[in-house]
């Protein structure tokens, strides 16, 4: 048995899976029923899953479909989108408003549910277009672009439901965020799922991974190569605006409402984490799309384990903080050559004795 | 690059300056124009000169919640010609602009200036000034750091005592052990630290009350689902829920209902909210939840009956009015308390 060290400590997806070994440890220790998984059925006589595991694959799908999308902004722009819980607060809204008709109780759907969803893609691809156009055309860093649908997103959500809260009436919409009856997994898991081999499909068949890492390291060099990086740049936040359609329709679909001011409220920095946890570099370039969507879970893992510990309410954020700083400090670059530094120190040293 | 990083910046303090303007127009032309007729209905108005009461109202943007959407309406159909009023309304979210109003109010010689300030500091100076022009002022909803002879009145909710009478109403239960979910709001909010104080203090005072889990959602309805499941997950048993605002509760229940736990009158789970939204109140009248307590919105007939007092030459018994606010019993409530509290 031989490991190469140096190279599993250059591995990008080490802390990511280091968290996850400690996060599970904690909670083995702590308590091991965190892990069990038990089927009971719901209220509406359904046998489902149910166990902390199963919450952390539910409530952590919308955050890992979120996090394949800001990745692909992140690698080709150098910069973070922090639009994305205002636009999902857009989009949701505009789904219930072609589902309700603007009407806040309807007795019956104004139009099927595929048409509310493709109504919200096309609202949510167009807050990505013009996030897009401000950063590749007019050349404005990511995060002042977005700040201009970070800051007025959510009055925009609320205006086009005209300040109503629609409530859906057909219990078929809760199926995406809940239980489709029979199937004791939840819904979110397999539409992350699907997102996750979409995304997967497209890295292995087509260059968009290769042309945005071009990009994202160096956009005169990717240029003379024949890539438009413009194209490149503005394409990336079109898709990040398809996947918070995919996490709005999610989010509206657990409650059948919404609250423009708290939906998906903070999710921005949650996914920009995950992407930073999966040891992507924020600057752009190279990126690893596993990584992030592992991070996006570990930061679900984090929270439920939060709850679990019963943490008081006013220091959660700070736990929170403390255990992000850990992982951040140990993913950084910095941090990483001095450990492989230490590690072929070792190794020479174990060399010299022999 | 900075010079970029400039332009958008103003572009974007330019576009929001804008919406700003836009929120103001709209306000001040809303006017006193919706009542019509000035005949007979002005005998019941106080102003024996029969006069209509010049009043400026200056809100908070209605769109900012149910509550205050609620508000507004009520103060627009209280302050009406056919009420004997002649209102302007100005709304804004922000304290400067508040404040420009509040001087334009009072150059156009308003009798009454009634105020639910964005902020509670700086309203000193303008207070004085309206003083001096001889314009009396209410506030309404939320109370200001100025002096009080500054103002006549100020009618507010007292949010330790909603908590209060939400928490006797969940004593009088007479369950023999309570253990509790408190989802709590944005810690340090009014509203949270209200409705939090009296549920503390009871805990720590009975021996058979427990929280099983405190924590807040920060009014986020997700939230509170995963807080809830997590207490689920852990198989701790509990038999209370308590909310600090109906969004929360709902949101708990979801995560009742995907784990099969039956909540609601006579059920293993009593649940309890805040703010009696319609659609929280329809849920108590369906038996699903069992307590909703009310922060009243409705401070215009209060209003009213303190410009009728002052009109006719009399004093107010007391500067500070604390508004009744009810809470409801899914037992006891019926489509009118719907109809007529729901926000």
């Amino acid at each position: 048995m031989k490991i190469d060290i140096k190279k599993l400590l250059s591995n990008q997806l080490l802390i990511p899976i280091t968290a996850l070994v400690i996060l599970c440890l904690v909670n083995l220790v702590n308590d091991a029923s965190f892990f069990t998984i038990k089927l009971a059925p719901n209220n509406e006589g359904y046998n489902v899953f149910s166990g902390p595991l199963i919450t952390i694959l539910d409530y952590g799908s919308e955050l890992a479909i979120l996090a394949i999308g800001m990745t692909l902004v992140t690698a080709a722009s150098g910069g973070q989108d922090i639009s994305v819980g205002a636009t999902i607060a857009i989009a949701g809204s505009a789904m219930l408003r072609v589902l309700c008709g603007g009407v806040s109780k309807p007795e019956a759907l104004a139009a099927p549910i595929i048409v509310g969803f493709l109504v919200a893609c096309i609202v949510g691809m167009l807050c990505g277009v013009f996030n897009g156009l401000l950063v590749s055309i007019f050349r404005i860093q990511p995060m002042i672009a977005t700040l201009i649908l970070f800051t007025a997103g959510r009055s925009i959500a609320a205006w086009i439901n005209n300040n109503e809260l629609p409530i859906v009436p057909d219990p078929k919409f809760k199926y995406f965020g809940g239980f489709i009856p029979g199937i004791p997994i939840p819904t979110t898991t397999f539409i992350a799922i699907a997102c996750i081999v979409v995304a997967a499909l497209l890295l292995k068949f087509t260059n968009l991974g290769l042309y945005t890492q071009a990009v994202g390291i160096n956009e005169s060099s990717s240029r003379l190569n024949g890539i438009n990086p413009t194209f490149i740049k503005f394409l990336s936040f079109v898709i990040l605006g398809l996947c918070v359609a995919v996490a709005a329709l999610i989010k509206v679909s657990r409650l059948a409402t919404i609250n423009y001011s708290v939906i998906a409220k903070d999710i921005e920095m949650d996914a920009i984490l995950a992407v930073a946890l999966g040891g992507n570099a924020l600057s752009g370039g190279k990126f690893n799309m596993w990584g992030s969507i592992l991070g996006a879970y570990i930061i679900q893992f984090l929270t439920t384990t939060l709850y679990k510990f019963q943490v008081d309410a006013a220091a959660l954020p700070a736990y929170k903080a403390v255990v992000v700083i850990i992982l951040v400090v140990f993913s950084s670059p910095v941090v990483r050559e001095k450990l492989s530094a230490l590690s072929s120190k070792k190794k020479a040293a174990a060399k010299g004795v022999a | 690059m900075k010079k970029r990083v400039v332009a958008l910046l103003t572009a974007a303090v330019m576009a929001l300056s804008m919406a700003a303007c836009d929120s103001g127009a709209a306000g001040s032309t809303t006017g006193g124009s919706t009542g019509g007729s000035t005949g007979g209905s002005e005998t019941s108005a106080p102003a024996a000169s029969g006069e209509l009461i010049k009043v400026g109202i200056i809100n908070n943007d209605p769109n900012e919640s149910g509550y205050r959407t609620a508000n507004d309406k009520d103060l627009q159909n209280m302050f009406t010609t056919a009420n004997g009023y002649d209102a302007k309304f100005a709304y804004s979210l922000k304290n400067d602009e508040q404040i420009q109003a509040a001087q334009g109010f009072i150059t156009d010689e308003v009798d009454y200036l009634l105020l639910s300030a964005a902020d509670t500091a700086g309203w000193d100076g303008v207070l004085k000034d309206a003083q001096a022009a001889g314009v009396k002022v209410i506030l309404f909803d939320r109370t200001i750091d100025a002096d009080p002879s500054l103002y006549e009145a100020s009618i507010v909710s007292d949010m330790a005592k909603e908590g209060q009478t939400a928490v006797d109403w969940l004593a009088g239960q007479g369950l023999s052990e309570y253990n509790v979910i408190h989802i709590q709001g944005v810690m340090g909010s009014a509203a949270q630290q209200g409705r939090s104080g009296a549920l503390d203090a009871k805990v720590a005072a009975e021996s058979n009350w427990t929280i099983v889990q405190q924590q807040t959602a920060e009014w986020n309805a997700e939230k509170a689902q995963q807080i809830v499941q997590s207490v689920i997950d852990s198989n701790t048993p509990f038999n209370v829920i308590y909310a600090e605002n109906d969004d929360m509760a709902k949101g708990a229940v979801a995560a009742l209902d995907s784990a099969g736990i039956s909540h609601g009158v006579g059920k293993d789970v009593i649940v309890m909210g805040f703010d009696c939204n319609k659609w929280a109140l329809e849920e108590l009248l369906n038996q699903n939840w069992n307590y909703d307590g009310q922060c009243n919105p409705f401070q215009a007939s209060y209003i009213d009956n303190i410009i009728k007092t002052l009109e006719s030459g009399g004093t107010l018994d007391q500067k500070t009015i604390i508004m009744d606010e009810k809470g409801f019993d899914a037992a006891t409530i019926t489509q009118e308390d719907v109809d007529n509290y729901g926000i």
